[in-house]
């Protein structure tokens, strides 16, 4: 039997059960049930294409393994997570890597899912090929889904070209100074007092980009990001920064010390959201207790 | 009673934004795709959310559906009205609502058209990424609704990921706003969801789009080959080094005598294919991925690479491209345009097979598509007053996605499944499969009141052109 057809039937046709992939979210929108039963998806690469740009897999693979592996032939995805996450836990929390403006978002890594529904059955979304409109998207409504709608078991995500070089600078200029003066950086953070801005790309693209904000008063620092994130991820609401506090300037998230309250959903997105569980788990069986709409952003 | 619906839609509109009969009746009656008309009920032009609303409530109060339609230019007939539905549409919401530079988003009404968004941007240092090759006519309500494509697409992604926020009247008539201008919104992601619905999941009424800086630097080359295996073994060979262009294009040697005939853009007319690659960014890299590609090229075995001196060279090359179908249609007058992806490593196999597949038929085929992506856009050329012909370019055609999915694609890359390729849906996925992406539907849905019959394979079927949903006569399966 193989691992995918193993994990269909942990899920099974009834009861309720939870899958668990490396714990760096496990709380993010809500608290699972005691009753349900734990489960956790096939671990492993399947195939790895570097000039399709695709990957499949299952869907517990660690993340770091993933980047390993397509780091040999130059590549990577556009999910991130702390050691330990995996491919699944990272899709179904469906947060934007830092570098979206580079990489772009995780809402767009997924192209075939192959998950289990709140019946046991196992479902093909999407396909292998990397621009694909057959038939309804539900590859992108599974993503950011905390698996209440369905476990991935295996994953087909598209790959893109590791940049030549990643530089991070930092200083007390606001971003609001070198906005115009550089073209698409990776991530610009703001704390209220420092920036940290990532450039990538090839080496003299970001030599020349670096030297612009030299002179505006930015310092090279190293490789890796010179500020710590604040754990609690949340919508930025205008106003001065609070202390403590870090905004990912072009995103409209702000990384808090605190968890904060998710934006109501309004009464038109809430009946579609019920329609929605209703459709595709109406016993609420998977996943029970957790709800996307509580997720802050 | 259609009467009192027609005199509810006019009261709600104005009498002047409700047609019935005449005119409308046969210019609503299809789209650009093959398919014979069906049969619109009262043909409705909203100016606002509220009349969008009107428009649906109405339809529910008598129980009829509703088709969203934006241009028609839709290849798949998702617009083609069956059931007799109230038509929506959207041409007349025009209007680019604000336009936010800093945090680098537009709202638009889904009736603005492509390029005029394009055009209103200029000089702002921004613009809408998805170009599809008409970009001239289709609106960004349709572009949504198909979650389409364009050369440009290659490096940038198709609609979907420029979509940040939709308005919708839902299939009861609510209102609901998906997403959020400024950044992730929390929750399910229903604006995905809603993002190549094909208008059966309600109608868009407002579009907030994300604007993308416009690339320092740009180059334009002309790689030309003496066959059309070659020219895809060097699209293979440029994305496995590393290299994602912002585009590249493929015309076969068809396409370019054609294209050479009625616009003369200086295009090799003894090549077996060309491709056009573009790369766009800071400079340095820029050259750098010049030099490269021209090495890979050569490598390979292209006959001569050409890299635009000028904005003019440069808008030259792209002027072919982008004006091939209209050339195209100057040789006979009936086009159907198919759209399949495929590996891009299958596409020498892939072409080859397409050839042949038309010369079985006795069909003109030619050839100009995304080969970066592996989208494939066979192009069958035929006059539709031959005797017979339909079926033959029917048959063809479903030869050409078969080949397709036998070498591991999928149905289609950016036209949609509309009408067109509903009967080939089992072929790629299951029931099970189905089922699912029914309960997506349903979700927004539930009645299936907004454009029946698309999409989904099902029980029933659009009576007016229920042929269609079978394959004609005498045809290979
Ligand atoms: C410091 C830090 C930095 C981060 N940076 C980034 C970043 O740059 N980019 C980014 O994208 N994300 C980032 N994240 C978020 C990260 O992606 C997730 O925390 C993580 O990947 C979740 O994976 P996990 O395996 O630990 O999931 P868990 O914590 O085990 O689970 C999280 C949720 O996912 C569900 N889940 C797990 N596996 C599956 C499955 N197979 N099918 C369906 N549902 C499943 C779980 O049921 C649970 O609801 C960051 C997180 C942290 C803590
Ligand atoms: C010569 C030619 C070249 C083309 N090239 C490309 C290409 O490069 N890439 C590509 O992707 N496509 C291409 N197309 C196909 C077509 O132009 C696109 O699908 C386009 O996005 C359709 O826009 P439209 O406004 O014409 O939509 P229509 O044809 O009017 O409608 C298309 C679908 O969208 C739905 N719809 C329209 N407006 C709304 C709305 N406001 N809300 C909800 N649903 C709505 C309709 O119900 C229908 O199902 C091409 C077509 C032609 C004729």
């Amino acid at each position: 039997m193989n691992a995918l057809e193993e994990f269909r039937q942990s899920v099974g046709p009834h009861g309720p059960v939870a899958v668990v992939g490396g714990r760096t979210r496990w709380h993010l929108g809500g608290s699972i049930d005691p009753q349900a039963r734990l489960i956790t998806a096939p671990q492993g690469i399947e195939a790895l294409d570097p000039s399709e740009m695709t990957v499949s897999l299952g869907a517990g693979t660690p993340l770091d393994m993933l980047d390993e592996a397509l780091a040999e032939h130059g590549q990577e995805v556009a999910l991130a997570g702390p050691p330990g996450a995996t491919v699944g836990g990272a899709l179904a929390v469906g947060h934007d890597s830092l570098r979206r403006r580079r990489i772009g978002s995780a809402r767009d890594v997924l192209l075939q899912a192959n998950y289990v529904d709140a019946q046991g059955e196992l479902i093909k979304a999407g396909g292998p090929t990397v621009k694909n409109v057959t038939g309804y998207d539900l590859c992108r409504l599974l993503v950011g889904s905390l698996g209440t709608l369905g476990f991935f078991g295996s994953v087909i995500l598209r790959t893109r070209p590791r940049p030549e070089i990643t530089m991070w600078l930092s200083g007390p200029t606001k971003p609001e100074c070198f906005l115009t003066e550089i073209y698409r950086p990776a991530t610009i953070l703001w704390d209220g007092k420092q920036t940290a801005v990532c450039l990538e790309g090839y080496q003299e693209d970001v030599e020349k980009q670096a030297q612009k904000l030299h002179a505006l008063g930015l310092e090279t620092s190293s490789d890796l990001c010179p500020m710590v994130l604040p754990p609690h991820r949340q919508r930025l609401n205008g106003g001065p920064l609070k202390n403590g506090t870090v905004a990912d300037v072009g995103s409209s998230v702000l990384y808090g010390p605190q968890p904060a309250e998710a934006p109501e959903t309004t009464p038109g997105v809430q009946r579609v959201v019920d329609r929605l569980r209703h459709q595709f788990d109406p016993e609420g069986r998977l996943n029970p207790g957790r709800n996307p709409q509580r997720m802050s952003t | 009673m259609p009467d009192q619906l027609l005199a509810e839609l006019r009261e709600a509109l104005g009498p002047k934004s409700v047609s019935f009969g005449g005119a409308a009746q046969l210019l609503y009656s299809r789209d650009s795709s093959v398919f014979p008309g069906g049969q619109p009920g009262p043909v409705c032009f909203p100016e606002t959310t509220e009349q969008v609303v009107a428009c649906v409530q109405a339809a529910v109060n008598h129980n009829r559906s509703f088709v969203p339609r934006g241009a028609g230019t839709g290849l798949a007939g998702g617009a083609i009205p069956c059931d007799d539905p109230v038509m929506i549409v959207t041409t007349r919401m025009n209007k680019i609502l604000e336009v936010d530079k800093q945090k680098q988003f537009a709202w638009v009404e889904p009736g603005v058209i492509n390029l005029d968004l394009s055009r209103y941007l200029l000089g702002t240092g921004l613009h809408f990424a998805p170009d599809p090759s008409s970009q001239q006519s289709c609106t960004i309500g349709g572009n949504v609704a198909n979650n389409s494509g364009g050369p440009h697409c290659l490096a940038y992604g198709v609609t979907s990921a420029h979509i940040l926020a939709v308005e919708v009247v839902l299939p009861d008539a609510s209102v609901a706003v998906f997403g959020d201008p400024e950044g992730p919104a929390g929750g399910y992601d229903l604006r995905g969801a809603f993002v190549g619905g094909e208008g059966t999941l309600g109608v868009a009424t407002r579009v907030a789009v994300r604007l993308t800086p416009d690339p320092p630097a740009v180059r334009t080359m002309l790689l030309d080959y003496q066959d059309v295996g070659t020219a895809a073994d060097t699209v293979s060979a440029i994305i496995g080094a590393g290299i994602v262009p912002a585009a590249i294009e493929m015309m076969d040697q068809k396409v370019i005598e054609v294209v050479e005939k009625f616009i003369k853009v200086g295009y090799p007319q003894d090549a077996a294919a060309v491709l056009i690659v573009e790369v766009d960014g800071l400079i340095d890299g820029v050259e750098h991925e010049v030099e490269r590609i021209t090495e890979i090229a050569l490598a390979c075995g292209t006959r001569t690479v050409r890299v635009a001196a000028d904005e003019e060279e440069r808008a030259r090359i792209w002027k072919g491209r982008k004006n091939a179908f209209g050339a195209i249609a100057q040789v006979k007058p009936g086009y159907y345009l198919h759209d399949t992806v495929i590996p891009r490593t299958k596409l020498t196999e892939v072409i080859n097979k397409v050839y042949e597949t038309a010369e079985r038929y006795d069909l003109l085929v030619m050839n100009v598509f995304h080969a970066g992506d592996g989208n494939l856009h066979p192009l069958l050329i035929f006059d539709p007053q031959e005797e017979g012909i339909m079926d033959r370019v029917l048959a063809a055609g479903e030869e050409i996605v078969q080949t397709s999915l036998d070498a591991g694609g999928v149905l289609s890359g950016e036209h949609g499944i509309g009408l067109e390729k509903r009967r080939f849906m089992d072929r790629l996925f299951s029931e099970n499969d189905l089922d699912a992406q029914a309960k997506l539907r349903h979700t927004f849905d539930p009645d299936e009141r907004a454009n029946p019959h698309k999409v989904l394979p099902g029980g029933s079927s659009c009576a007016e052109i229920n042929h269609m949903d079978k394959p004609p006569e005498g045809t290979w399966v």
